[in-house]
């Protein structure tokens, strides 16, 4: 995709974007990713990149003006925000916890059921959900941004747009376009596995690749190909995780539906734990998506603990050991009833789980690692 | 009352409607003079539950049953019973069969039992007559008239005298394509019966008849066959609208013979190729449109399904909600006479088949 490099290297002269991770992706993509999608209703512009990143930190978009796209999508916590389950004003609940906004540029749809098709579309949601922004409705946010004068200046240079010309469309586009800039690639397994540099990961990280493919057979859902890799099929699995919540009869099923009918997709499952639990099923009503959720990418995984879509698990240890059980932090619970095929135990050893960990720390990205 | 599928989910309130999963949702309905005698029943067949040893039988089969029955208990409208087609067991152990039960036991309903060559050929059907259900019977369900067959005997020199152990002949059988296999065979007792049984019905009262094997000739290489076909069929021809259902092939089949409908339910266990596509040359089969390609080994549940199926005036509209898998709709044709693929009937729009494995 040349425009989007072109588009890069434009933003990297014009110093628009300082953050490393960007400047990594300006030439040709990091290595181990895909070129960027580049939509043509929403090119990507410095422009916009500039303006989005402003709207994502922008707290007065909250009734409390307390919360901001950034308050769970925080940039040093890898774009997540440690807690098992997001707040939002008040200190209020939901009920998943916040997958990493990094390379959701590459997702085929967003939220962890998949939801809304597209960044755009997803980044209207969190204002009004009740236990996230808050707001009544977006009109708050076009009011702030058709008075505030930066933002006046800010849609100018980006859409050539002012005052009722400004809606939330443009707001979506900028956010999403700044999105479309963090990416995560060029790790220490990228710079193995692609770029030959046999020493880039441990020998121990190395055994935890060959369980990650073979018995352990993470890569049928985390996928990697070979030129690159997204860790995610952009499908809908259920492998376990609440399934203690799910609906076990008809009448609790019907009734999850009718609230999330009722409400609305959004806010019935971040507000109600049971509803949640549904998955994907929630969205598209089909049998076979009760209690699946969306594979999530596994880069900078050691960085976004804790773990699955309720935040269930803290540790990368008690993750390995949930799919080696086959879907179940214990091995005595039962086993769903709608488990997913692919969920199966595994019969890994101490050692091979421990070298699992150690590959899946190999897949942090340089300009998110602490160390 | 026509019930398309869109009219049947609208009216089934939207929950654990449009789904994908291995079981057939069987909707039938009595046309317009009395809507009030539609209703539904659900299929499940061919779960092949397998021992290991001991307590320790294969997961794979017991997840494809236990999400079947899983599915079933959230179907809306409620399923007024449900069929279990055959092959409970994969070599007829008392093991494998208590195993199986346990499972369909959690199905919230009556369930009619149809028997598999899998089931039959270790005891010869002593255990299941025993503790399921006897081997062919008939009743009826609001206007309906029901019947099912044990469709997978066979000749009784092979049966009897041609193998040392009942084990023997149990894995004889159980093998897809063995050429020291034997046709199966309705066999002159049943059909004696049957046409009994048929004299007390009207001839215009909708028949339903659910065997496991398919009462046409499709492939005799894989016994997707029964020898005596032929005969039943002439038993069914005076009626008025018959459908035979029937499992074994673990695929999507239709055909219309005469005024007899044929369908193939799917199996909650594992999908066949069909044999064409894997025998890569030219066979007598049924028109198919598309051959099944390889499922894919990750997903359990691809290239299984399940169908609503509309019986209105005798004809039969499917819709099968297939996994992984574009949905497909199997409509009569009244033009033609026999059910026709909605999507993929036209030449142009078929799918290439994978012939490489």
């Amino acid at each position: 995709m040349k425009t989007t490099a072109r588009h890069f290297k434009r933003m990297l002269r014009v110093g628009v974007i300082a953050a490393t991770f960007v400047a990594c992706a300006t030439f040709a993509g990091p290595l181990g990713l895909p070129p960027v999608p580049d939509p043509a209703d929403n090119p990507i512009t410095p422009e916009k990149v500039k303006l989005g990143d402003k709207l994502f930190n922008d707290k007065r978009f909250s009734t409390t003006g307390e919360v901001s796209c950034a308050n769970c999508h925080d940039k040093e916590k890898g774009f997540t925000d440690g807690l098992q389950v997001s707040e939002g004003i008040d200190k209020l609940k939901g009920t998943r916890n916040a997958p990493t906004v990094v390379n959701a540029a590459y997702l085929k749809t967003q939220f962890w059921d998949g939801r809304e098709p597209t960044l755009e579309s997803q980044s209207t949601q969190p204002f009004l959900n009740p236990v996230e922004m808050a707001l009544p409705s977006h009109d708050p946010i076009v009011k702030i941004v058709r008075k505030d004068p930066e933002y006046i200046d800010l849609f100018k240079k980006a859409f050539g747009k002012t005052g009722d010309k400004v809606t939330m469309k443009e707001v979506t586009q900028a956010i999403a376009s700044f999105e479309r800039t963090l990416l995560a690639g060029n790790s220490p397994f990228d710079r193995y596995f692609y770029g030959g540099e046999k020493i880039a990961m441990s020998p121990a990280a190395i055994r935890g690749l060959d369980v990650f493919i073979n018995q352990g057979r993470c890569v049928s859902c985390h996928v990697i190909e070979q030129t690159q890799a997204l860790f995610t099929d952009n499908r809908f699995h259920m492998i376990g995780s609440g399934a203690k919540q799910m609906p076990k009869n008809l009448d609790d099923l019907a009734a999850a539906v009718e609230e999330a009918k009722k409400k609305g997709t959004d806010i019935a499952v971040l507000s109600n734990e049971k509803t949640s639990s549904l998955g994907r099923y929630a969205v598209t009503r089909d049998l076979t998506d009760i209690g699946a959720f969306k594979t999530p990418t596994l880069r900078n995984v050691a960085l976004t603990a804790p773990y699955l879509h309720d935040g269930s698990l803290k540790t990368l240890e008690e993750v390995i050991q949930f799919y080696n059980n086959g879907g179940r932090e214990k091995e005595t619970d039962p086993v769903p009833e709608l488990l997913s095929g692919g969920i199966r135990p595994l019969n890994l050893s101490n050692e091979q789980q421990a070298d699992l960990v150690e590959f899946l720390k190999a897949l942090t990205s340089p300009e998110f690692d602490k160390k | 009352m026509k019930m398309n599928r869109r009219t049947f989910l609208k009216t089934t309130g939207a929950v654990a409607t449009a789904s994908a999963l291995p079981i057939s949702l069987i909707k039938v309905a009595l046309g317009a003079k009395n809507p009030t005698q539609d209703f539904t029943f659900a299929y499940i067949s061919d779960a092949h539950i397998e021992q290991i040893e001991g307590s320790k039988f294969v997961r794979n089969w017991d997840m494809g049953l236990i999400r079947a029955v899983q599915e079933a208990n959230l179907l809306t409208p409620r399923p007024d019973f449900f069929f279990f087609g055959g092959d409970l067991a994969q070599l007829g152990k008392k093991e494998e069969l208590d195993h199986g039960l346990e499972m369909i036991s959690k199905l919230r309903g009556e369930v009619h039992y149809v028997m598999g060559e899998h089931d039959y050929y270790l005891d010869l059907g002593k255990y299941w007559e025993s503790k399921i259900s006897p081997l062919w019977y008939s009743f009826d369900h609001k206007g309906v008239h029901f019947i099912v067959l044990t469709s997978i005997l066979t000749y009784d020199e092979w049966t009897y005298h041609k193998w040392a152990t009942p084990m023997d002949r149990m894995l004889a059988m159980a093998r897809l394509d063995n050429p020291e296999g034997s046709p199966f065979l309705v066999g002159e007792k049943q059909r004696g019966w049957l046409k009994k049984d048929l004299e007390k019905v009207n001839k215009s009262t909708p028949i339903i008849l659910c065997s496991h094997s398919p009462l046409q000739k499709i492939y005799k290489g894989w016994n997707f066959w029964t020898d005596d076909a032929e005969s039943v069929q002439t038993l069914l021809k005076p009626f008025d609208k018959v459908t035979v259902i029937y499992g074994h092939v673990h695929q999507i089949q239709y055909n219309q013979v005469g005024n007899i409908g044929f369908h193939a339910v799917m199996a909650t266990a594992w999908p066949w190729p069909y044999p064409q596509s894997y025998a890569q040359a030219a066979s007598h089969l049924p028109k198919l449109t598309v051959p099944m390609n390889r499922a894919d080994p990750f997903f359990e549940r691809d290239a299984t399904g399940w169908q609503f199926i509309n019986v209105r005036t005798g004809n039969v509209e499917m819709e099968y909600q297939l996994p992984d898998n574009e949905n497909r709709s199997v409509a009569f044709n009244p033009k033609t006479g026999s059910p026709q693929d909605s999507r993929y009937q036209n030449v142009n729009k078929r799918i290439p088949p994978q012939n490489h494995y």
